[in-house]
């Protein structure tokens, strides 16, 4: 018998190791490595690290970190992480409309004067500004992206709109895309998807999600801008298309894949979309479910205008690196982005993954301009691109426009501009939920 | 989603504790001893990871603190709870909690019992069938809420075709994506219903059926008469711990629609508050909220209805 129970005691008492050694086991710190944690959004972004890893000569490598591939999923493991002041985050890839929300609470490493000039210098104007929060940079801009409007021109005669021969509005499309029988599509989905939608046709009509001046204010008084004319056009011209014959079907569940699925379709006629969508085409041809020369009748332009006579705001997105302040080895890091976000990263970057170089002089390059017929107009969109508000409450500022402004169909341009914008003040001010 | 098996009822002895101390054996100690020595570490560690956020979250529901500005943190007692309870879209979430929670139990129950008859009567293959039912309880929750996602799709999905809708959006609409949320549900969580529904019908004795079998009840008799009043406690158990389940519903809605098109409930509420906008008094507020009303209902099946935990095992008094 004692001996039984002296092999129940050490069992037991193994099993205290066990516990302990499972609960030490979670610490651990590899101070003095070369190994930076490098938080990608992008499956093509770890092509680019692993060449950086080589060229560098073992003075860095990469620990490849995926992020969720929607945006709002992306900025929730960040913030979450940050807040958290995980140490073992190094580089990380920031969707731009968060960033002023990460270094307002102090989870990004600002960039020396020194460092921003080398991280701007030839960078075009629409992915610098949004880069930058309180005139710091927070961000290497690694690439920009814009959306343009895309275009079948076998449905032009039919639609009696020809985007090719000049700037069109909305309501043209609209009207042309339901006289032709075709669908128009855009980006109904209650995510962030149509949050640039509505930034896009708040900024093109003249206004403002926020008033001027909102990024230093305390979040109960921000003031929104919306119960305005442009506001009232936004949800006009977001009604007007999710009732007519142009909208496809299952509109507001519709994000930007189920745009281009619309676009391909046989009754696609016009989409608003990211320039992803060429490389996207020239996939879906060689699977085979596009015809091969389905790109021979695509077409692109600028971005719709509200009004005819005022240039359009087009969105602005794209993705920037920043380092995050809880890291040990930030100057390994800022050693690191500069291979990452070269010249030559970007346009790697570029052909692989189909978004646009957040550097000028990429859209020169031959070899691009030939694999992206449009990159004049993709670069004259991101100097025109309107970032969606700088503000250190993003999160909130998304969340209610995304509850106001959803579903498309029910939107009133007499009472949705004063009812988001009640929302929005109230959500900042912590009277509401969203 | 985790579900919650009941504790196992205190041994059934007894005698007075004094008597018990003083006829204690140095084995019977020593297994004492044992006992607390290997149970110890788990306790501890259950009150570590669950005890301790419980409270937190509670002191966390009296501040305005978002986790971007904790400079701004400041204590508003009970601010948060009386905003909450008398905002409008929290009553309206409760309400889709409620509804998707009765919709899905009722059918549930039904199905449930259906396949527990079916599990309990097999002849053959009993095993195989008992597996093949279970299955989708196997599943992910998320795995299966994008599964039927998929399905209910107006793109590739196939439930369009098969009912001829064209191409009809189910998540278009508040109802069609409440009705998709409750499909999955159901599809998803029947299995277990039917589990706990199996073990009460496994405790009727063959004799009471045989009995009224002789007396001349026909097939739904015995049902009604016989089977029914001796699995109350079953049922009600299989109930309790379906409604507790079903209304804290979040990864299933949060994948099929996002809480789109008034689909929201109150776990989602919680969700966006603390995860999405960082604003963790707030949603540390509204999670306490469903917490209290998840004891609620709890509370209300064991005294309302008198739901007998213990009789889930067999023990009868």
């Amino acid at each position: 018998m004692f001996p039984r129970q002296r092999s129940r005691r050490w069992s037991a008492g193994s099993a205290l190791v066990l516990f302990a050694s499972v609960l030490g086991g979670c610490g651990g710190d590899d101070g003095g490595s070369t190994t930076l944690t490098y938080y990608i959004a992008d499956a093509a972004q770890e092509d680019v690290a692993t060449r950086c890893s080589a060229e560098s000569g073992g003075a860095y490598s990469f620990n490849i970190q995926r992020l969720p591939n929607n945006a709002a999923g992306g900025r929730e493991q960040l913030l979450r992480r940050l807040a958290a002041e995980d140490r073992s985050m190094d580089i990380v890839s920031v969707d731009p409309p968060f960033m002023a929300e990460f270094a307002n609470a102090g989870f990004l490493r600002p960039f020396t004067e020194q460092e921003r000039q080398q991280f701007s210098a030839g960078v075009l104007e629409g992915p610098l500004k949004q880069s930058t929060f309180r005139d710091t940079l927070y961000s290497a801009p690694l690439y920009g992206n814009t959306q343009l409007l895309w275009y079948r021109k076998s449905v032009l005669a039919e639609a009696g709109v020809d985007p090719s021969a000049g700037p069109v509005t909305w309501d043209q499309l609209i009207q042309g895309a339901s006289r032709a029988g075709v669908t128009l599509a855009a980006q109904g989905r209650r995510n962030e998807s149509m949050m640039v939608w509505v930034n896009a046709l708040v900024s093109s009509a003249g206004g403002s999600i926020l008033q001027p001046g909102a990024e230093g204010l305390p979040a109960d008084q921000v003031r929104g801008g919306l119960d305005s004319p442009a506001g009232a056009e936004a949800a006009r011209i977001m009604h007007d298309l999710a009732v007519s014959p142009a909208a496809p079907a299952g509109f507001s569940t519709a994000g930007e894949e189920d745009s281009r699925a619309s676009f391909q379709a046989a009754d696609g006629g016009f989409m608003v979309n990211w320039p992803y969508v060429w490389a996207a085409f020239d996939a879906a041809i060689e699977e085979g479910t596009l015809p091969a020369t389905f790109k021979d009748d695509v077409g692109w332009a600028a971005y719709p205008r509200v009004t005819a006579g005022t240039e359009s705001a087009s969105p602005s997105g794209g993705l920037g690196l920043s380092i995050s302040s809880f890291s040990r080895r930030q100057d390994l890091a800022v050693e690191a982005i500069r291979c990452l976000a070269a010249e030559r990263s970007q346009k790697d970057f570029m052909r692989t993954a189909g978004n646009p170089a957040a550097l000028a002089s990429v859209f020169d390059d031959p070899e691009i301009r030939e694999m992206f017929p449009m990159a004049d107009q993709i670069r004259t969109g991101l100097d025109a691109a309107t970032p969606r508000p700088v503000s250190p409450y993003y999160g909130d500022v998304t969340g209610a426009i995304q509850t106001a402004f959803h579903p498309p169909d029910s939107l009133s341009p007499r009472t949705t501009p004063r009812e988001a914008n009640g929302l929005l003040e109230d959500v900042l001010s912590n009277q509401r939920l969203i | 989603m985790s579900t919650t098996i009941p504790a196992a009822p205190p041994a059934k002895s007894p005698a007075p504790r004094t008597q018990r101390r003083v006829r204690l054996t140095d084995r019977a100690r020593h297994e004492r001893n044992l006992g607390w020595l290997l149970a110890g570490p788990a306790f501890i560690a259950m009150v570590a990871v669950t005890g301790y956020p419980i409270l937190n979250a509670i002191w966390l529901s009296l501040f305005d603190y978002r986790l971007t500005d904790p400079g701004g943190r400041e204590f508003v007692g009970l601010g948060n709870y009386a905003m909450i309870l008398t905002d409008g879209l929290f009553w309206k979430q409760f309400g889709v909690t409620s509804l998707i929670t009765v919709v899905t139990v009722s059918v549930e129950l039904v199905l449930g019992f259906a396949l527990a008859m079916v599990m309990h009567r097999a002849l053959y293959l009993r095993t195989a069938l008992r597996t093949v039912i279970l299955v989708p309880y196997g599943i992910i929750t998320v795995v299966s809420a994008y599964a039927w996602a998929y399905a209910f799709s107006n793109t590739y999905g196939f439930v369009n075709g098969l009912l001829g809708l064209g191409e009809f959006d189910w998540f278009g609409g508040t109802w069609s994506a409440i009705a998709t949320v409750c499909v999955a549900e159901i599809w998803k969580t029947t299995p277990f219903m039917s589990l706990l529904l199996l073990a009460g019908l496994a405790q009727i004795p063959d004799d009471y059926l045989e009995a009224a079998k002789v007396d001349g009840a026909r097939a739904w008799q015995r049902v009604k008469r016989v089977i029914l009043p001796n699995m109350k406690a079953a049922i009600m158990v299989a109930l309790l711990f379906r409604t507790l389940d079903a209304f804290r519903i979040f990864d299933t809605v949060f994948i099929m629609t996002a809480g789109a098109q008034g689909t929201e409930t109150l776990s989602f509420l919680a969700y966006r508050q603390t995860i999405s906008r960082v604003m963790v008094g707030l949603g540390s507020a509204v999670s306490v909220i469903l917490a209290v009303l998840v004891v609620l209902i709890a509370v209300m099946f064991v005294k309302v209805f008198k739901t007998d935990l213990s009789q889930q095992r067999g023990d009868r008094k």
